[in-house]
């Protein structure tokens, strides 16, 4: 089974040829979050768009409030001006089936794959095999149409984390020694091929924090090494700083008036013992910290030469109206937003 | 600036005595376990230094920290075997060692300690082999049980050490240090091996059963797809490996049953996230069920405040108060600041009150928040101090 490469413009901005997004990031920054809202964000406008997640792990189902999801797309939300998000769970054994089925025609063979553990066999001892499904199944959806005959206008990536999406991505190599001929090779091959076009982005979630930074620079280097597109970097969390310029600097060189804050306290009817006076002080020393290390991550991450979009920290946690609110953000900064 | 705790009534979990768990000479093994991102390696070094420094002998086995955290504990060589970490005070008569794992290099070892030099370079040319021992999925936990295993017996030879203390890799889920290494022991071990393994041992003979029927039948498939080499390549790694190991699946036993001894203790560690805190209960439970030992949660990243009785809502209403007074204006954002805190300690303390109902009896040692990461002694042995103080 091949992949079309398809015809997309070469402007690298904001990857407006990009149908695949895959998102990746280190753990705990937010991925499968910012990938579902970006799969909204996408599909604003009457688009549709498949949002896939290819670890076993439901992260989208919890997230949409709905029931697990099979191996079969789904819709699960609606987007701004008549859009549809679907999704899907990959299962790496109803992939490699799949796959099977489409090109052998199994009939009884794939009873006795499943019978005797093969599938289970091929995916544990060669991992890199099982790579191959998963992503072959995603160039497979990028490409096929739905029933109605259209395509998805874009699909969406929950990819593996950081530490590990160099590897998933790149299953030319991992097949190498593997596979050194045969139809599994060549759909090696055709997936590298959907995956270094123009059709293809990597967007990687980070915070400003020291390890999701460090980990973010670490894998633009190692996805450009191997020559796939990266997009955005997405930094997520993102509060908007309360302190003034000038309050930092008195903060930073501990030297805010205590009996300014004091007075005001008294001026608000609120307790005015020193107790107080210093724990706020002292809280408001621990957020000019933070806005210098944030400041020095930012700085980091500019360095990259990427577009950056910022994502806002969401006070009461993730439910639906806060995807949509990031999904919002993400629109309003130019994602998918096609041509100048 | 380190905030002490307030106190929330209905959080009444009994706090985790870390000094006094470090401090029992029936502590030889701590696993720290808990989801991606917590902090386990931090904690986990932390736990050493201190051990080390209040007298124990003590070899931490680490994942991925890390560079700088690394760096600081004289880990930069990848050796895959423990270190001696400079710079630690030994005046109580300590010791503290590190390693980091080197996953690909411990499957080669425990090749060559068991096959002869012939068999180990086949097997290490076998492009399976290559792909299996640097491959993330279930073959880094069971190095990491493998390297345990190896560290314990070696105490147990020599008392070089009297403490172990292990980091779980870095998997979404706490349960895969558990689960992953028998289910790739098992598998190695198991049926469909023994069938993969039939044609190779029979020599090309055909066996007219069901069930060669069938492994033929896939095999042809498997001829096809993969290429016709690929077989060949599986059966002689699978055979040269099952020479060797004597069953996998035995071995996985064996170190599982180590984890059930006396004295081996969990430490679950998490943050105040929902994720993070459903992995705690996950793990929980799973201890309970095949009665490992767990000596508490570690609860990091734990937001406090010193002025607990100015309320969000007090602080928003005293801030809206000052909004028009200009000479206020720095007394007004300070109370937006100290609201945000408020709202996240909400937040924090009624997840970890949703642990709380459902495992009263685990006790908790919190960690604050810091502003900064840890990357030197100094650092992680502040860390230790806040971890005793619970």
């Amino acid at each position: 089974m091949r992949f079309r490469v398809e015809d997309v413009p070469s402007d690298p901005g904001d990857c407006p040829g990009a149908r695949l997004h895959v998102v990746t990031g280190k753990g705990g920054t937010g991925k499968t979050t910012l990938a579902a809202a970006a799969a909204i964000a996408l599909a604003s406008g009457g688009r549709r768009t498949l949002l896939i997640e290819v670890e076993g792990r439901q992260g989208i189902a919890q997230l949409f409030g709905c029931p697990p999801l099979p191996y079969a797309e789904r819709r699960v939300a609606v987007a701004r001006g008549g859009g549809e998000v679907h999704a899907l769970a990959v299962d790496v054994e109803d992939a490699l089936l799949e796959y099977l089925q489409t090109v052998y025609h199994l009939g009884r063979a794939r009873w006795a794959l499943g019978k005797l553990g093969a599938l289970d066999f091929v995916t544990t001892i060669a991992p890199g095999l099982r790579d191959v499904f998963l992503t072959g199944k995603i160039c497979q959806a990028l490409q096929a149409p739905q029933p109605d005959g259209a395509r998805y206008d874009a699909v969406v990536v929950d990819a593996p984390p950081t530490g590990s999406v160099a590897r998933f991505l790149n299953v030319n190599e991992q097949v190498a020694g593997l596979a050194r001929v045969g139809p599994v090779r060549d759909q090696a091959e055709s997936i590298m091929e959907v995956l270094r076009s123009g059709q293809t982005t990597v967007h990687i979630v980070t915070l400003l924090e020291e390890m999701p930074t460090q980990e973010t620079v670490d894998v633009v280097t190692e996805l450009r090494g191997i020559g796939l597109p990266v997009g955005e970097v997405l930094i997520n969390m993102v509060r908007k700083p309360v302190l003034h310029a000038g309050d930092l600097i008195q903060a930073q060189s501990r030297q805010l008036p205590r009996a300014e804050i004091a007075t005001g306290l008294a001026a608000a009817g609120l307790p005015t013992s020193a107790a107080v006076v210093e724990a706020l002080i002292g809280e408001a020393v621990d957020a000019a910290d933070r806005v210098a290390l944030e400041a020095a991550e930012r700085a980091a991450l500019a360095s990259l030469g990427l577009p950056t979009y910022e994502l806002p920290w969401l006070a009461e946690g993730i439910d639906l109206g806060g995807l949509y609110e990031l999904a919002a953000a993400l629109t309003d900064q130019g994602l998918g937003v096609s041509g100048p | 600036m380190t905030p002490t705790g307030i106190e929330t009534p209905g959080t009444a979990a009994p706090r985790l005595d870390m000094d006094a768990l470090l401090g029992d000479r029936g502590t030889r093994i701590i696993v720290c376990c808990g989801s991606g991102g917590v902090g386990k390696t931090t904690m986990s070094a932390a736990l050493a230094l201190r051990a080390a420094e209040q007298g124990r002998r003590v070899c931490v086995l680490t994942i991925d920290p890390a560079r700088r955290l690394a760096q600081s504990m004289g880990l930069e060589h990848l050796d895959n075997v423990p270190r001696v970490v400079p710079d630690v005070d030994l005046t109580a008569g300590g010791l503290l060692e590190a390693m980091m794992l080197d996953m690909k290099r411990t499957f080669d070892e425990t090749v060559e300690t068991h096959a002869s030099p012939e068999q180990a370079r086949a097997i290490f040319a076998n492009p399976f082999y290559q792909s299996m021992s640097s491959s993330f999925t279930g073959t880094q936990e069971y190095m990491a049980m493998e390297k345990l295993g190896q560290l314990r017996a070696q105490a147990d030879v020599d008392g070089r050490w009297d403490l172990i203390i292990v980091d779980t890799p870095p998997s979404r889920s706490a349960l895969d240090f558990l689960d992953a290494p028998q289910r790739l022991g098992s598998f190695l071990d198991g049926r469909t091996i023994k069938l993969f393994l039939a044609p190779a041992r029979l020599g090309g003979r055909t066996y007219r059963t069901v069930f060669n029927a069938g492994v033929w039948a896939m095999s042809g498939i498997m001829n096809r797809v993969f290429g016709a080499q690929i077989l060949t390549d599986i059966q002689s790694l699978i055979a040269a490996l099952d020479t060797i190991f004597g069953g996998f699946r035995e071995r996985a036993e064996l170190t599982y049953a180590h984890l059930q001894a006396p004295g081996t203790r969990f430490l679950v560690v998490a943050t105040p996230e929902p994720d993070a805190l459903r992995e705690a209960a996950y793990f929980t439970q799973r201890l309970e069920q095949d009665r490992m030992a767990l000596a508490g949660l570690v609860l990091n990243r734990v937001h406090t405040t010193d002025a607990p009785n100015l309320t969000v809502e007090r602080s928003l209403v005293g801030a809206q108060d000052l909004a028009d007074l200009p000479e206020h204006g720095l007394t007004e954002r300070i109370l937006r600041v100290h609201a945000e805190r408020m709202q996240r300690i909400r937040r924090e303390t009624h997840l970890t009150q949703h642990f709380t109902a459902g495992f009263p009896q685990v006790p908790i040692a919190r960690v604050a928040a810091q502003a900064t990461d840890i990357h030197d002694l100094n650092g992680l042995r502040s860390l230790g101090t806040s971890l005793a103080a619970g």
